[in-house]
């Protein structure tokens, strides 16, 4: 029983250092697959394009359902950069034997999340970045000003945390890649139906906002609203102010249970 | 001294200079007893095949040894460690290519490679690695592109270029045509020259018979025999079945005197005789004996 020592390992590499090497993996391995690309980053701009053009009535105040849309739409495409993005992403990982093998080498398991959060975050920024150059180019949106931006930040950065914990949760559901696609675009779909992506939510009918206030998308385009309207518009929504500290709240609940939901369901290989 | 030279028995100590070690190891899924006590030691520097058919353990044990599944019994130590501990530098000592492969990457050979090696404390030079495998000229190929063969090669490439004391390797050429398993065998003997341990499972006994110093057969959760290729199942002492035309017939004799037997055949021909072959039960015939007549 009395096991030779190992000899003395030299030092393994410090975690920024595959940190950093994680990170470059993930960002090249999205921003290299054309589907990707085209689903998460292309499919929310085509939607504004066709959306801007179409439907540019007049909401009152002179804002015309653009400038409404925009919100909507970048929460949709921040959804859809973290929730779907990691859903579909991990499931594939997992079933192909990827995160098996990292699971075999020395890699330490805080590199996997962190090259992980990296690619959302990157692919959330470019994600929001072009609908904002759009948006202003073609559509003259306005930009949001002063203290809307911190907003802005912190209603993006709470919403893609719960919404990418809740993708790595969704994840370990999923057999594979495919079956976790079919679930989750669904979803998100009608969630953006019933969230205030598409349609004004105060036209929606009691029933189904209630049912869109249980999930993070509803307050993530709430939140991007009271960025990109006026105050004056406020009175529109169903509490009749942006409910701010609301936004917060749940996006920081789903954030605890996506977290806790991650942390008991996570799987390296599976079962 | 260690039992290293033919199959550790049960209650044996663990044998602490040995790249493996294994006593009483049980693992059970539900009802059905996948590993039934099974005995292993591997020695450093060794080459050993562990043979068997479906079913009859060879992967859950090689995935207990690199701390992939737990156990229901038994002590287990790899590299002096037991995997169910499996720290970073206990890690970094182990080279792994699974059965399963990895999946499509968007990544070239050359960043794959250079991204594993980013893991590992001492890693190997990653241009040499990819001349080691054969993929020098796949270098800026990403990994979705490559064939079959050269995924495999590819696997092995991100298994070695850790610089791994211990190499595990499962079922690396299924797939493989002949002269791509050609290649790789002479891969895995550079490996043993560089001094890397390695423990192959595999369904062809040619490649056991070629790579292997010894080779353990699996069946139902047990190693059945450990030997080397030449000797498993006592083939090397098995009476020669020797072979040859007479009269118009065919004629076969068993006889553990192969050469007198020739000899008297050629003083009675008074020169060649026709059709003669002699030969011994393959390793084949042994293992297929062996895994159907279990104890």
């Amino acid at each position: 029983m009395t096991a030779t020592a190992p000899p003395a390992a030299p030092g393994l590499p410090s975690l920024p250092a595959v940190y950093r090497s994680r990170s470059s993996v993930e960002l090249k391995e999205f921003f290299r697959q054309r589907e990707s690309v085209v689903f998460t980053l292309l499919l929310p701009v085509l939607l504004l394009v066709v959306f801007g053009a179409v439907l540019d009535f007049d909401l009152g105040s002179g804002v015309s359902f653009t400038q409404y849309f925009m919100a909507g739409i970048i929460a949709a495409g921040i959804l859809g950069a973290s929730l779907q993005n990691m859903a579909i992403n991990i499931a594939t990982e997992r079933s192909d034997g990827t995160l098996k093998h990292l699971l075999g080498t020395p890699m330490p398991r805080s590199a996997f999340f962190v090259g992980k959060v990296v690619q959302v975050l990157a692919v959330t920024l470019a994600s929001i970045v072009v609908l904002l150059l759009i948006g202003v180019v073609f559509y003259r949106i306005d930009l949001p000003s002063g203290t809307d931006w911190l907003t802005f930040a912190w209603v993006a950065g709470l919403g893609a945390a719960a919404c990418t914990l809740l993708g790595i949760a969704i994840s370990s559901i999923a057999k594979n890649g495919r079956s976790a696609s079919a679930t989750v675009t669904p979803f998100a779909l009608l969630l953006q139906f019933i969230s205030g992506v598409f349609f004004q939510f105060s036209e929606i009918p009691s029933w189904m906002q209630t049912f869109a206030a249980l999930f993070p998308l509803k307050w993530m385009a709430q939140g991007l609203r009271s960025v990109f309207l006026p105050d004056a518009l406020a009175v529109d929504e169903p509490a009749g102010s942006w409910e701010l500290g609301r936004v917060a709240l749940v996006l920081g609940i789903w954030c605890v249970l996506g977290l806790v939901l991650c942390v008991r369901t996570f799987r390296w290989q599976d079962a | 001294m260690a039992p290293v030279a033919g199959r550790p028995r049960p209650g044996d100590p663990l044998d602490p200079d040995a790249a493996i070690s294994v006593r009483g190891l049980v693992k059970r899924y539900g009802d059905f007893v996948a590993v039934d006590g099974l005995d292993l030691d591997i020695r450093r520097g060794e080459i050993f095949a562990l043979l068997g058919p479906n079913g009859a353990g060879k992967t859950t044990t090689v995935e207990i040894c690199e701390g992939y599944r737990s156990r229901d019994a038994g002590e287990v130590r790899v590299l002096g460690e037991d995997p169910a501990d499996g720290a970073r530098a206990w890690k970094a000592r182990l080279g792994i290519v699974l059965q399963s492969g990895s999946g499509d990457s968007q990544l070239t050979v050359r960043e794959l490679v250079t991204a594993q090696a980013s893991y590992y404390a001492d890693p190997r030079d990653v241009d040499e690695v990819l001349s080691l495998v054969g993929l020098t000229e796949k270098a800026g190929v990403r990994g979705k592109a490559l064939s079959g063969g050269q995924r495999r090669r590819l696997d092995v490439a991100l298994g070695i270029v850790g610089r791994p004391t211990l190499l595990f390797l499962d079922e690396p050429t299924t797939g493989f045509d002949p002269e791509a398993r050609r290649q790789f065998w002479s891969l895995i003997r550079s490996l043993r020259d560089l001094g890397t341990t390695m423990l192959l499972t595999t369904h062809y006994l040619d490649e056991a018979e070629a790579l292997a110093d010894r080779v353990g057969v699996i069946a139902r959760g047990r190693l059945v025999e450990v030997a080397v290729p030449s000797a498993l199942g006592g083939r090397e002492t098995a009476p020669a079945t020797v072979t040859w035309t007479e009269d118009g017939a065919r004629r076969t004799e068993a006889t553990a005197t192969p050469t007198a037997f020739v000899a008297d055949l050629a003083a009675r021909f008074s020169g060649e005789v026709p059709d003669l072959a002699v030969s011994r039960p393959t390793l084949e015939d042994v293992y297929l004996q062996m895994i159907g007549t279990d104890r």
